[in-house]
């Protein structure tokens, strides 16, 4: 019999802000450890939170950049736990007046099919530190230089059905934070983490029980995790067991998942308004200061792709999705002066390779200049598309630019058509039986016999000649002889 | 709303707070006690009456995005029961 998935994701996006949240500490990703946790990010007696506007301002953007209703008046929370990395052992965050309400994000599917993911809300909140499980004379260490760095949760209604739908969705609310520039994007780094809800259901009957996994901060893992976590809760099913609600941890490594906690023992959080700070009450026009300073969203950036670049919609969604990919494109597309090339190699080759070392396009080792500056070379027939694969991995091992590799490696294409000829000829000169045997061949198999002449060729312009000219001069010089 | 001795022993769980036999059953009487005060509040008509999350009818102020704080760890680490390698140490804890 069937089953029916049904997923909802909380998305952690940490804030591009200089400071904490309600603190004055730096938010620098890689310090030493506590060297940015302040007396308020320490929990120390005495002090007192004053929210950082551009937080705000930020999660603002995000709200009108989804369509949703922005509140006038927001109130923070305490949601009470213990843990070592969490020194107030209470989290300040929003949970009856977020900042941001109900709204939706678009999303296109590889067959093309487009779906709108409701969002239930998006609230600030303060980062927790980070607890080193690392043995430390059989303790854990703690370093709260990221507590208190601000987030924006974004939690969607339960309106995705499988992986390819939650991952697209995933990448939609990327693209939207990094091209508003509210958030870097940088998943190695936890600057977004995904946390999954999972169940599964017959068509049309109620909602199965849920199990929540934590933490995710790649595409991929989130991918192979829903997929583990389906194929359990079937199997769990069908051989007459049940879900029990839990957290779960998923180690994308092992590609394993185990269980967290139960619900049963879980926290009861115990919210209350923080005392300590006031409700944010905010006017229209400051709402509407901010719309006026929204950058070009992903969805118009795809449609402007399609019109100025001339590329598909599936090409554009490649390129326009992420903010970095976009301007890496337009930069090289504009300095190459040739867009669907600029397309491909970026798609293939560049993309290849950022996957492969698991690297984001913004540290590239080879820069949009650069891939421009070999296309350019490809494009007036400098080197040739195989030459050209030379010189993009000298670009990528940190090389120089193009033009200085093409002169330190000679790898300048022969276009010159009396040099070509002049090694048709010599090769055709030795290649007597070869060429009686291309004479007296039918004329349908002629074609595949250049191959023999051609590679000759190549090897005597020490891999050098333009292809083309080859072939074009080959194909003239043999027919003559016919 | 009532209380029960259940109720108590739970939250004292939830703040990691370890009472004892005497404890619990004064501490149940008296947050029975305030409870019977709420009780009372709850006879209020409210009906209409937006709630407020803060007693004082003021608006917070936010502070510009600005990194004013400095690096105090080795104030802040004397007082720590341990440290190591600029982290600070804890029982070991994994969920």
């Amino acid at each position: 019999m069937e089953w029916e998935t049904v997923i909802g994701l909380e998305v952690h996006a940490q804030l591009a802000t200089k400071s904490k949240i309600f603190s004055g500490s730096s938010t620098a990703f890689g310090s030493e450890p506590n060297t940015q946790a302040s007396a308020l990010d320490l929990a120390m007696p005495g002090t007192l939170p004053v929210p950082n506007e551009q937080a705000y301002r930020y999660a603002i953007m995000f709200g009108l950049a989804i369509d949703a209703d922005i509140a006038k008046t927001s109130v923070f929370e305490r949601k009470n736990y213990f843990y070592p990395d969490l020194p107030k052992a209470y989290q300040t965050t929003q949970l009856e007046k977020p900042i941001v309400g109900a709204g939706h994000v678009e999303i296109e599917l590889a067959d093309g099919t487009k779906k709108s993911i409701r969002i239930h809300h998006a609230h600030l909140e303060e980062d927790a530190g980070k607890s080193l499980h690392e043995d430390f004379h059989g303790m854990s260490g703690i370093d709260l230089n990221r507590a208190g760095t601000p987030l924006v949760e974004i939690v969607s209604e339960p309106d995705i059905r499988n992986a390819e739908e939650a991952v697209a969705f995933a990448k939609k609310l990327h693209s939207i934070v990094t091209s508003l520039g509210i958030c870097d994007g940088e998943m190695s780094q936890g600057s977004m983490r995904f946390d999954v809800n999972i169940s599964v259901r017959r068509p049309g009957e109620e909602f199965g029980t849920r199990t929540e996994t934590k933490n995710l901060n790649s595409f991929r893992f989130m991918e192979d995790c829903i997929a583990l976590e389906v194929e359990r809760q079937i199997d769990l099913i069908e051989d007459g067991g049940k879900v029990v609600q839990e957290t779960r941890l998923y180690n994308g490594d092992t590609k394993q998942a185990r269980s967290m906690r139960s619900k049963e023992e879980a926290n009861d959080y115990r919210y209350f308004p923080c005392p300590d700070l006031l409700p944010v009450v905010l006017d229209n026009d400051y709402i509407e200061s901010i719309r006026q300073t929204l950058p070009e969203l992903p969805d118009a950036r795809h449609d402007r792709f399609m019109e100025q670049y001339g590329l598909s919609s599936y090409d554009a969604n490649i390129l326009s999705g992420d903010a970095n990919m976009a301007q890496f494109f337009e930069t090289a597309a504009k300095a190459s002066g040739d867009t669907k090339l600029t397309a491909n190699w970026i798609m293939g080759e560049l993309s290849a390779r950022l996957n492969a070392e698991d690297q984001s396009i913004k540290h590239s080792p080879v820069n949009a200049e650069q891939l421009a500056g070999m296309i350019t070379r490809l494009v007036d027939g400098t080197i040739s598309s195989k030459m050209a694969k030379q010189v993009f991995e000298a670009m990528w091992n940190g090389d120089g630019n193009a033009d200085e590799i093409i002169e330190a490696k000679g790898l300048k294409q022969v276009s010159d058509s009396g040099a070509i000829e002049a090694m048709v000829d010599e090769v055709i000169a030795n290649s007597d039986k070869q060429v009686d045997n291309y004479r007296n061949a039918d004329e349908s198999k002629r074609p595949k016999m250049l191959g023999y002449f051609v590679g000759q060729i190549m090897k005597a312009s020490k891999g050098q000649a333009n292809p083309q000219q080859v072939n074009e001069i080959l194909l003239k010089k043999l027919n003559d002889l016919i | 709303m009532t209380i029960e001795r259940t109720d108590i022993e739970k939250l004292a769980e939830l703040a990691r707070i370890e009472l004892n036999e005497a404890t619990i059953a004064e501490t149940t009487q008296s947050i029975a006690d305030v409870l019977a005060l709420v009780d009372q509040l709850q006879a209020a008509d409210t009906e209409g009456v937006e709630p407020m999350a803060h007693p004082t009818d003021a608006v917070q102020r936010l502070r510009a995005d600005e990194v004013t704080e400095t690096n105090h760890r080795e104030a802040f680490q004397a007082i720590a029961p341990a440290t190591e390698a600029g982290l600070y140490l804890v029982p070991k804890v994994i969920d």
